[in-house]
């Protein structure tokens, strides 16, 4: 009898052995990994909100919680909408090219009424929360000709009073425009786009 | 140890040594382990390394006792989780002790991890033939940087909760899966409770497994190769007729005492710390750490804590889109490089000799401009934004990686003299 003779068949019952226990293995990970998906169905809506902006003075700006994110809604001055006319070459995105408004925002205030300005408050870069700048002029860690507008605690990023972001810092997109309408004069529906909806 | 000397206490030893073999343990991990005899104060940071993790497990272990890992807000307004620290501080018996003891002792692991790190350096002691010792070692550095980016978040303040919320939407810049598995290991769209429950088991058990693990493999592939030293010879070349090491000595008790004074010295230290400046000036225990986390604001100055400082400011440093992938995951890439590429140290270090002691002046100013360039990086990140500060850290972030990855070129050229082939005292 030969002492290197392979027994095929008790190969083959290994290698099967090897296969099954190897799929029962993987199977039982299974539940292990979508166990750590999310389970709260309502972090996904994004309900429709109706916002009343009467009491909102000219210049300043509120912050409401819209699905558990920072919406912010401007009621900007002439003085602050001037301001965007004159900064375009230093913006990553002046005509808004990105699809980070709805077609409606597409204009120079990015906005459907060029004083109310609706954009959700989270960089662009990584998340954090922009803080806001309105004043113009020299301030401490901001650029000399600073017209107004916001700045991102986190790593510097800087934004327009329309949103817009400004080149040479890390975030690459303009904030973001939720779709909105206008359902009278004070009275906003964020996060619908007609009527009604 | 006793010698087999027929009392009851030499029977009793025998008798576990046929079952279990500690007399043996004790010979090849103390008594008959032999090291160096020119060690000096570099040597320290390894035991005060293992000391600093046994006080973090024992005050850890204390602090869950108290602690809940809730994030939902109690009927006060207050996250549970915040109002548990709270509660740790004010009202449980020595709490705040026990809290700050392990504060301060996160910060001290650090520190003590950066300098064993930086002896290594010095000496040379990743090379050859102490590579895996090295690369288990960066392996640790990397995981107890996981240990306490998850236990930061524990108290639920302000300044993790947003540095949290940064490093998953790094992670959400991958290309194709990086949005999913955000969602998948955050656990909810925003960091939130979900999140909070599996930093709290991460923290508490699976990465404190995985450092005990690398710990032991980091210590029994030391005790494989030896400990280099200051002069970085091999006393396992020149033996006596015993074949012990020439200039050798017994771990156990030469180097045991040795030790003891580090020991003494670090916890004199310690101690005055955490009676006297707890807080560090916002260094050891964050300022921004002392509001509840707020999803709506984000707090006006986000800095990170200071050992994670450095690694920060390389990923800030990073503006540029390349391979239409955006900068910020460029950033990220630069970060975890910053990690890793010291872990290749064994293979691109080619000078002639191991120890500082003995390499020319290239080296030594090099190096020197490396600890200049760290110290800058951690400075530099811990403050905000500014163009200025921006080009100072793209220049340290270069020079950072240049000095690596230039490394088997300058390391050959660098002037050296051959080392003597016994150890010198001084």
């Amino acid at each position: 009898m030969s002492q290197n003779k392979v027994n095929c068949g008790r190969r083959r019952l290994l290698a099967a052995t090897a296969v099954l226990s190897g799929t029962g293995g993987l199977a039982a990970i299974y539940p292990l990994v979508v166990s750590l998906m999310p389970t709260d169905g309502s972090d996904f809506a994004e309900e429709p909100l109706e916002v009343d902006v009467a009491n909102l003075m000219v210049g300043a700006m509120m912050t409401v919680n819209w699905s558990g994110k920072p919406l912010w809604i401007i009621r900007r001055t002439p003085a602050m909408l001037e301001s965007l006319l004159g900064s375009s070459e230093a913006l990553l995105d002046p005509q808004s090219q990105q699809p980070q408004q709805p077609s409606n925002c597409v204009n120079l205030h990015r906005s459907i009424r060029p004083d109310i300005l609706v954009v959700i408050g989270t960089c662009t870069h990584l998340g954090c929360l922009p803080i806001a700048k309105f004043r113009p002029g020299e301030a401490e860690n901001m650029p000399a000709d600073w017209q107004g507008g916001f700045l991102c605690p986190c790593h510097g990023a800087t934004f327009d009073l329309a949103g817009r972001v400004f080149k040479n810092t890390l975030a690459k997109l303009n904030l973001l425009v939720p779709p909105h309408v206008f359902l009278s004069e004070n009275r906003l529906l964020i996060g619908a786009d007609k009527k009604g909806a | 140890m006793p010698g087999r000397d027929g009392s009851r206490a030499s029977r009793l030893l025998a008798w576990i040594d046929d079952r279990l073999p500690i007399s043996s343990f004790w010979r090849r991990h103390f008594s008959a382990y032999y090291v160096p005899k020119n060690l000096n104060f570099w040597y320290f940071f390894g035991v005060l390394a293992l000391l600093v993790l046994a006080i973090e497990v024992l005050s850890g272990i204390f602090l869950a006792m108290h602690y809940k890992p809730v994030a939902t807000l109690n009927p006060s307004g207050v996250p549970f989780a915040f109002a548990s620290i709270d509660r740790i501080m004010l009202e449980v018996p020595w709490g705040w002790l026990i809290r700050n003891v392990h504060a301060v002792g996160a910060s001290a692991l650090f520190l003590v991890l950066y300098l064993h790190i930086f002896a290594s350096i010095l000496y040379g002691s990743y090379r050859k033939p102490r590579e895996l010792v090295w690369i288990i070692g960066m392996a640790i550095f990397l995981i107890t940087m996981a240990e306490a980016f998850f236990g930061r978040l524990l108290p639920w303040g302000q300044a993790a909760y947003w540095g949290t919320t940064v490093i998953f939407n790094l992670l959400a810049g991958i290309p194709l899966i990086g949005a999913d598995l955000a969602l998948w290991l955050r656990g909810g769209l925003a960091v939130g409770d979900a999140t909070l429950g599996r930093f709290y088991i991460l923290h508490l058990l699976v990465v404190p497994l995985a450092l005990l693990f690398l710990a032991m493999t980091h210590v029994a592939a030391l005790r494989q190769v030896g400990l280099n030293n200051p002069d970085g010879v091999e006393i396992g070349s020149r033996l006596d007729d015993q074949g012990v090491p020439l200039d050798g000595l017994p771990y156990h008790p030469y180097f045991t005492v040795k030790d003891l004074l580090a020991v003494v010295l670090f916890l004199l230290l310690f101690v005055g710390v955490v009676f006297f400046v707890p807080e560090g000036g916002g260094y050891l225990l964050e300022y921004g750490n002392l509001s509840p986390a707020d999803p709506l604001t984000t707090s006006a100055h986000v800095r990170p804590p200071w050992y994670f400082a450095p690694f920060f400011c390389i990923l800030r440093s990073v503006v540029w889109n390349f391979f239409w992938i955006d900068a910020h995951l460029w950033g990220g890439l630069a970060m975890l490089a910053a990690i890793l590429v010291p872990a290749s140290l064994p293979w691109l270090d080619h000078s002639p000799v191991r120890s500082v002691r003995y390499r020319g002046p290239i080296t030594k100013i090099l190096l020197g401009l490396l600890v200049f360039v760290f110290v800058l990086l951690g400075i530099v990140g811990a403050m905000p934004n500014s163009p200025m500060l921006d080009l100072l850290a793209r220049i340290c972030t270069f020079y950072y990686f240049a000095f690596f990855l230039s490394m088997p070129w300058w390391s050959r050229l660098d002037r050296y003299r051959l080392p003597p082939e016994r150890l010198v005292m001084k």
